[in-house]
């Protein structure tokens, strides 16, 4: 079972990052999904792995690690917020700039010394 | 008064000008004045003390780990520099009043100057050097602020910028330099320092330290070659001038020196720096001012001159020679700050400075004359004002170490006659022109008493020096020698005919004639070629920022991707590099069995996984492979014992899907393929690097047996938490503080997400906006009857369901967070099902208002343990039964609990809602729908419930 997560854990993270590497915003935003989950679920399995024994105590004992649980769950809130700034910021990057690439394909525009402030 | 309050008042202070300035001018100048007026009462209460010779103390540990702590102390040095700070900025404050025009804001004129005057209080008290590096460095920034207060004009903010780029520069040279000092002593107080000169001397690295310190305390206090920032900082309001320029910033760095004089003065290296510098700087100045037709131009520069004069003194090294600085110090700034303000009170009046179109104003302002030419005479050092004494016994020095200074110095007297006497001549005599800007007059009472009580002193000090300053000057003069006896010497108008006198009168005589022959002078300086210190300083600037620049877009080219995987693949490299050059030593914990159940959940979660990366171009597909994975990945939290984490990632999965959803609508449904294979394939191995990575570190650490704290949690949590649930327990209890800075982040984001769209709306984004709409495919049935009948019905069930999950989570699986996203959830299936329009209608609080009640009641709970004695967000628990309901917990967290709830369920629907509103826009033709459905039974006939618009 150990070795499943592992992999699973690791497939998310790989292909989240091959995501995170492309040139458009929505798959980025997917990657950025993909790496949450790989994350969350290392943070949750880092309480080690066991059946049948959620930290409730009105279940008979032994109970799993509560405390990486209750960190997963905050960051899975976070994560959707997170995702929802990015999201957004994807939205206005698209409308403002006219395309949804990623990178700037031209140099920096020059900055005259007025507009520095000078 | 504490030290420490003396020094914080002024901070403290600051506050007030923005709330006073409602109540008026008058209200904001006295309260800012009745600050200083505290800090000045408090600072006279130690005088006693200080006269006989004591060193008042106040010690608080502040991060004593990193030998910083609030220490201050006060000796004469601290108390002369402190009293000139306070005491000079009362008549500021007064002055300014005045000065000021109507359109000035004047509470943040306070503001800066409070900031500024408590920034030179803490440096002159400071015991700890730690301290004053911090005050060293407050004073630049508040007097950038005060430098560059005309915002409006170029000459203020490129004067401001130059002064913070020069003293902010020597502040991180003197930041080392008493590191080193510190480390030597092996204390980072001033008081233990003092005291280990010898140590300091002899050690390596003395001349490091010396270097960095002089550097600090030469471009603060404006010496050659750091003078030239100090004139372009002129641009300032005269005020400033007359408190920065010439009584209190720009002596910090002849404080420092006097302060370090026990232990670093009297090497050659000292004598030659310091008393080197000062004797340039000294000439320099007092030459360039006569030439300097601006008013304020040749004060600031007769300041460079007078602060060399000084620094000439203490670089001398001698004890008589320090007595000499102190009473100098003293003289000092009693006429520059009289002579500032009467050039402001010119420029005030006859709205201009410049020397050449002044002149005959003796007769149109008498007063103003009055006061000028006394505190013009002093600088000149004529007889029988106090700038003669101090002169006299520099003069007498100089003379005595040898030929070059006594040469040098009397040039110096010269001009310094010579300026200052065009200063009186060129101003107020001569005939009466008729072509002055303004025509000038006597200002009011209010704007000349502070220079007028300056003069007085310059006349008082001048004649009896002993009754008015000698005890001062010995109490002072010991502190800054370290010594509890001084060499002879005599504060007095009359020493007889010396070495001193002879100069003097030759200096008063030539410069005389200097003024005479001014024009053709003045012709000869101007037709001569010179270094203009403005041009260099700017094209040196300019080559640097070019540099970084070219430098910084290099590196950052703009392409974010490229960013990612260099920063990926780095990690990777590291991390293996680290991994392979140690021992491996494989985990002993047991597996788990692999079950059919959990082979087929690997299999749902590893083949959308994998799809994702072939099939990511068509992002509706690739959207529903992602919520595959996560609703699997949901199942898994099930089915390995978090009950709670299956349910947060659920009810998160459904509302994610549904906002890329909404943000698909806005983008292109199609990624192009645009990348070529090389870089595919190079991702990919990056990716694969990471993935594997990874998941040999989840192995690693899942064969290990944990060694960890959560046993703590799940024996506490029934008796200390009064919950079954120990997830929930820990977020609301254990560890609310965490859980309460989260849902603050969620709340920032909810926000953000506001103000950007608000933002996207006003931009070029919002018409492109409205443009689009032209090519979406618009579905038939846009509010289908089934779907609205559907979640109408759901909403009563899953807001109950909602209560129940909230209520419970204490003790069973459940809580703010998750009832929070299961009501967002049915909150948002009424959106999809009857529009923007019509929910936004029915919805009764604001969403930004639920996030701020969600985090207040958080904070509520939080604050309402302090009221039983206990920390922030300790809680309490106890059982009630309200029949006919069964026996309930009730503890306080619930309350903490609710603001969770709020919280989420407020940032959720914010971020959806906005979502929605860019949507109406874009498509503003679109009809809006009073009712929840397109079609409406009315009297039993159904017509379309949208009227073409």
């Amino acid at each position: 079972m150990e070795l499943l997560v592992a992999i699973i854990i690791g497939s998310l993270t790989a292909v989240g990052t091959y995501l995170m590497l492309r040139m458009r915003t929505f798959p980025v935003i997917v990657g950025l999904s993909l790496l949450a989950y790989a994350v969350n679920f290392f943070l949750f399995a880092s309480g080690r792995l066991m059946l049948n024994s959620p930290p409730l105590l009105y279940v008979e004992g032994p109970h799993t690690d509560a405390l990486p649980q209750a960190l997963t769950l905050t960051a899975i809130v976070i994560a959707f917020g997170m995702t929802a700034v990015a999201v957004i910021m994807a939205l206005t990057a698209y409308l403002n700039g006219g395309t949804d690439k990623l990178d700037m394909e031209n140099e920096a525009p020059e900055v005259t010394p007025e507009e520095r402030g000078q | 008064m504490s030290l420490a309050l003396i020094a914080a008042l002024p901070f403290l202070g600051a506050l007030l000008p923005g709330l006073m300035l409602r109540a008026g001018r008058n209200a904001c100048a006295t309260a800012t004045g009745a600050v200083t007026l505290l800090a000045l009462l408090g600072l006279l209460s130690h005088l006693p003390a200080v006269l006989r010779g004591e060193v008042v103390q106040a010690r608080f540990e502040w991060l004593p780990m990193l030998g910083l702590n609030a220490n201050f102390f006060l000796d004469g040095l601290g108390f002369m520099f402190a009293g000139l700070i306070l005491g000079i900025g009362l008549l500021i404050i007064i002055y300014a009043r005045f000065y000021l025009y109507k359109s000035d804001p004047m509470d943040q004129f306070y503001t800066y100057l409070l900031l500024f005057q408590g920034a030179m209080v803490g440096i002159v008290l400071s015991d700890n050097i730690l301290l004053l590096l911090i005050f060293w460095e407050l004073t630049s920034l508040s007097s950038f602020l005060l430098i560059g207060y005309w915002k409006h004009l170029p000459e203020g903010r490129q004067g401001a910028r130059m002064a913070l780029t020069v003293t902010g520069m020597g502040g991180l040279a003197l930041i080392g330099g008493m590191l080193i000092l510190g480390n030597i002593a092996g204390s980072y107080d001033l008081t233990v320092i003092l005291e280990n000169r010898e140590a300091i001397q002899q050690s390596d690295l003395y001349v490091p330290a010396l270097l960095l310190i002089l550097l600090g305390a030469f471009t603060k206090s404006a010496q050659f070659p750091f003078h030239f920032w100090l004139p372009h900082a002129m641009a300032a309001p005269t005020p400033v001038s007359a408190y920065l320029h010439s009584a209190t910033m720009v002596k910090a760095g002849l404080f420092l020196m006097a302060r370090l004089w026990p232990v670093l003065s009297g090497t050659d290296l000292w004598f030659y720096l310091v008393a080197g510098a000062g004797l340039i700087t000294m000439t320099l100045g007092a030459v360039i001012a006569l030439f300097k037709d601006d008013l304020k131009g040749l004060l600031a520069f007769s300041t460079v001159s007078h602060l060399g004069l000084i620094t000439m003194l203490l670089g001398m090294g001698t004890e008589i020679a320090a007595v000499v600085a102190v009473f100098h110090i003293i003289n000092h700034a009693t006429f520059k700050a009289a002579l500032f303000m009467t050039a402001g009170i010119v420029d005030h009046e006859a709205k201009t400075r410049d020397i050449k179109r002044l002149g005959g104003l003796r007769f149109l302002m008498p007063v103003t004359f009055v006061i000028g030419t006394i505190a013009a005479f002093s600088m000149a050092g004529l007889p029988p004002f106090n700038g003669f004494l101090s002169k006299e016994m520099m003069l007498h020095e100089a003379a005595h170490t040898s030929t070059l200074f006594m040469v040098m110095a009397t040039i110096a007297a010269t001009f310094s006659v010579a300026y200052s006497l065009r200063f009186v001549f060129h101003v107020f005599f001569g005939p009466k022109r008729d072509d002055y800007p303004a025509k000038p007059h006597d200002p009011g009472f209010g704007m000349w008493a502070a220079p007028a009580l300056l003069v007085v002193l310059v006349v008082l000090i001048g004649l009896f020096p002993k009754t008015m300053v000698g005890s001062l000057v010995a109490t002072v003069s010991k502190a800054v020698t370290q010594t509890d006896e001084l060499p002879y010497y005599s504060l007095a108008l009359w020493h007889g005919v010396n070495a001193a006198l002879i100069m003097s009168i030759i200096a008063v005589a030539t410069g005389a004639v200097l003024l005479l022959l001014h024009k053709g002078l003045d012709r000869a300086w101007i037709a001569a070629p010179r270094p203009e210190a403005k041009e260099i300083f700017d094209a040196l600037i300019g080559a640097i920022t070019r540099f970084f620049s070219w430098f910084t877009d290099l590196l950052h080219d703009g392409a974010m991707s490229r960013y990612l995987a260099i920063f990926t693949a780095a990690c990777v490299v590291i991390v293996a590099g680290a991994f392979f050059s140690a021992d491996y030593l494989q985990g002993t914990r047991p597996m788990l069995p692999i079950t059919n159940a959990s082979i087929i959940g690997f299999v749902l979660i590893m083949v959308p996984t994998i799809a994702l990366a072939f099939l990511h171009r068509n992002r509706y597909l690739s959207l529903v492979l992602m919520g595959v994975v996560g609703l699997i990945l949901s199942v898994g939290f099930a089915y390995l014992s978090a009950p709670d984490l299956a349910l947060t990632q659920l009810s998160v999965e459904v509302v994610t899907v549904i906002l890329l959803l909404l943000a698909l609508y806005f983008l292109p449904k199609e990624t192009p393929k645009e990348s070529s294979p090389a870089r595919r394939t190079r991702d990919a191995v990056i990716g694969a690097g990471a993935g594997l990575g990874i998941g040999a570190l989840m192995y690693a650490l899942l064969r290990r047996e944990p060694d960890n704290i959560g046993w703590y949690f799940l024996e506490n949590s029934y008796t200390g938490g009064g919950g079954n649930n120990v997830v929930n327990v820990i977020l609301v209890d254990f560890r609310g503080f965490d859980t309460f800075g989260e849902i603050i982040v969620l709340g920032i984001a909810g926000i953000s997400i506001f103000a950007m769209v608000a933002a996207l709306m006003r931009s070029a984004g919002g018409k492109r906006l409205r443009e689009m709409a032209k090519d979406q495919v618009k579905i038939g049935d846009r509010h289908p009857l089934m779907m609205v009948v559907a979640t109408r019905a759901v909403l009563p069930i899953a807001i109950v369901v909602g209560a129940f999950i909230f209520l419970r989570g204490h003790s069973e699986p459940g809580g703010g967070f998750i009832a929070g996203l299961v009501v967002a959830v049915a909150v948002l299936m009424q959106y999809m099902a009857s529009g923007l329009e019509w929910a936004q209608a029915r919805q009764r609080v604001a969403y930004h208002g639920m996030i701020a009640v969600g985090i207040l009641t958080a904070a509520a709970t939080g604050i309402a343990s302090w009221f039983f004695g206990y920390p922030f967000l300790k809680s309490t628990f106890g059982y009630v039964t309200i029949p006919p309901l069964s026996k309930f917990e009730l503890a306080s967290a619930m309350a903490f609990d609710v603001g969770v709830f709020l919280t989420v369920l407020g940032a959720v629907m914010l971020a959806l809602a906005e979502l929605s509103r860019m949507g109406v826009a874009a498509d503003p033709d679109q009809p809006v729908n009073t009712d929840p459905m397109d079609i409406v039974t009315d009297g039993g006939a159904i017509r379309s419930a949208t009227k073409d618009s």
